[in-house]
């Protein structure tokens, strides 16, 4: 990444005799913390310390009455930890975030680096198509789920209808409210957990632009030379993208992995809005605004968020450890 | 036919086939939604698989029920519009006032711990915002800001101040330091010259940035819920179309004629100004 560029000030800024005064040095030190001291309050008074605070919540019973008694530090317990990890539903969960995570992040990729490809060279109404497929990332995620539940409706979705019509289905999927689907593939019933893999779907689709948006910038910046000279060496495209763009782009997807891995796991919204945590979508997080608004227990709420914080820790340091391709290339 | 002549000519055809479905895939959800929203809903119970309505069957009860004060028997979409915009226009005007300066001294200035400054950035993303919303829940009620706009407002400037801070910074760099020392040659003071020489340079990011963050606190839904859900009054849009769901009487046209009310104002903003907010928001991953 781009090199900090840094005023030329330090050979200038020696010790000075007398009454010392402040070096450049110690005077740009200063303007520095200044300058960041109003982010640096806002991130910690809303994300830090509350942060904190989860923590010491997670090892107290607390709920929403006795809050106002409670003490901060005082009654330490394990014993949310223990309801949490023997609560029934909680390893399935876990395991449902984990599939939903991968399903989603791969996905996204995928279908993002579809689109840089095919959207890379020029035609005529290329703007007009990039921004369109930027859409379902920019648009209102509540919008975006209603349009989806009403298009997958199985009493008046046009998906069932079509399906019906067109493909001869005999009675219409439950796409957002069905846990299990058993479809005969060769003579085969396999179970498809089809609510799961629909969410799954949504979060591939709203989320593509987003990959779309960085593989393409990163395309551009390839060489055209070094394509050109693989063409007149008979090159055929794949083997481009095989030899040429791949290793480009491994720095990129390998960002993005660790960029959407992040965002999906901990996300609430898409699959609150689409199934309520439903039909076998149960994620963590939607686990815990139920302990937090059904039953009020904070103690259990904030436990449940902090597995939910570690496990992604745990992940992602066994990603960084072992699959990621040289993302240290990223860091500047 | 050599393998490189047949794949050009296969990929040229398939080109085509993944552009246009990439358009239908992207758009359509969109189209239906508009299409929905001006269908009657007893013609669309009967018909669900219709995507094309002459003019003469449009109707626009649908957003008359939704645009009409809770008052007078709608859904009081207007007031919820109007608060939308006034969390979303303070977050972007005070994320930007406090951005700028954070922006400027991460890129240009040295000092104690700026090296670890991105490890407190990452903190934002890597725990779940429902893990924040808890105490932030416990202590805007203590405040006496959760039912309040005010708190909304201040939640939204920290979720978006890391990625503002990280784009105004991958533009900053670019910017050439001589120009800020010909500034200091002329006089200037420190902040002289970030308002009369890095600022005007800058303003492509900045507005870049500007409808990032306008458009992370209007889309926002969980901290909208979590803290406002019982003041009706201070409903943002997308609370109050998620509200308006859990409703018996509502039928869906109404429900989409509201999803347009929401997502049309982004989508406005998004094309005018698409082009500064894509180049904005991946300027510097293309050094990959």
């Amino acid at each position: 990444m781009a090199v900090v560029h840094e005023p030329a000030t330090e050979p200038t800024a020696g010790p000075s005799s007398g009454r010392k005064p402040l070096t450049r040095r110690q005077l740009e030190n200063r303007a520095g913390l200044a300058y960041l001291s109003p982010t640096l309050v806002v991130v910690l008074v809303v994300v830090v310390l509350p942060i904190i605070w989860t923590v010491v919540l997670a090892f107290q019973r607390i709920r929403l009455v006795n809050l106002r008694r409670a003490g901060l530090f005082d009654n330490f317990t394990l014993a949310n930890l223990e309801l949490v990890l023997t609560s029934p539903g909680f390893w399935s969960s876990l395991w449902t975030t984990l599939i939903y995570t991968v399903g989603a992040t791969f996905l996204s990729i995928f279908f993002g680096l579809i689109a840089a490809l095919a959207l890379r060279g020029r035609f005529r109404g290329r703007t007009l198509v990039r921004a369109s497929v930027l859409l379902p990332y920019v648009a209102p995620v509540v919008a975006m789920t209603f349009v989806w539940n009403i298009l997958l409706s199985p009493q008046f979705g046009l998906v069932n209808d079509w399906g019906a019509r067109f493909f001869g289905w005999d009675r219409p999927l439950a796409f957002l409210s069905q846990r299990e689907y058993t479809m005969s593939l060769f003579g085969w019933q396999v179970d498809v957990p089809l609510a799961l893999l629909t969410v799954i779907a949504f979060e591939g689709w709203r989320y593509f632009p987003f990959a779309f948006l960085f593989l393409l910038a990163r395309l551009q910046a390839v060489p055209a030379d070094l394509e050109e000279a693989a063409r007149v060496d008979g090159a055929a495209p794949t083997q481009i993208f095989r030899h040429i763009l791949l290793p480009q782009l491994g720095a990129v997807i390998a960002l993005l992995t660790v960029l959407r891995f992040i965002m999906t796991f901990n996300k609430f919204d898409d699959v609150y809005l689409l199934t309520g945590g439903g039909a076998g979508t149960e994620v963590v997080s939607v686990r815990v605004y139920e302990f937090l608004t059904a039953r009020f227990d904070i103690g259990a709420a904030s436990a449940q968020a902090l597995v939910l914080a570690a496990g992604l820790v745990v992940l992602l340091i066994i990603y960084l450890r072992f699959m990621a391709p040289r993302v240290e290339g990223n860091e500047d | 036919m050599d393998r490189a002549a047949v794949e050009t000519r296969v990929l040229r055809v398939l080109r085509w086939i993944v552009i246009a479905g990439l358009v239908v895939v992207t758009l359509f959800p969109f189209y239906y939604m508009l299409l929905l929203s001006v269908r009657p809903i007893d013609e669309v119970l009967q018909n669900p698989g219709r995507i094309w309505v002459g003019i003469s069957e449009w109707t626009i009860d649908t957003y008359r029920e939704v645009l009409t004060p809770s008052g007078s028997g709608g859904q009081g979409f207007l007031k919820f519009l109007s608060n939308s915009a006034l969390v979303s226009v303070a977050a972007t005007v005070m994320t930007l006032l406090v951005s700028i300066p954070g922006a400027y001294a991460v890129s240009r200035l040295r000092f104690t711990g700026r090296r670890q400054v991105h490890f407190l950035f990452l903190s934002v993303y890597l725990f779940p915002s429902i893990l924040l919303a808890i105490p932030l829940f416990v202590l805007f009620t203590r405040l006496g800001l959760r039912g309040s706009l005010i708190g909304l407002t201040i939640v939204y400037i920290a979720q978006t101040l890391p990625v503002s801070i990280y784009m105004l910074r991958n533009y900053l760099t670019t910017i050439p330091v001589s120009l800020e020392e010909a500034a200091a040659v002329d006089g200037y003071s420190r902040l002289q010259t970030i308002r009369k020489v890095i600022l005007p340079l800058a303003a492509p990011a900045v507005m870049a940035n500007a409808l990032y963050v306008f458009m992370i606190a209007w889309n926002e839904f969980l901290f909208a819920l979590l803290f406002l859900v019982e003041e009706r009054a201070d409903w943002t849009v997308s609370l109050g179309l998620a509200q308006l769901s859990g409703g018996i009487e509502v039928s869906k046209t109404v429900l989409m004629a509201g999803s347009v009310v929401l997502t049309l104002p982004i989508v406005i903003i998004f094309f005018a100004a698409e082009r500064l907010l894509t180049e904005g928001l991946t300027a510097g991953a293309d050094k990959g």
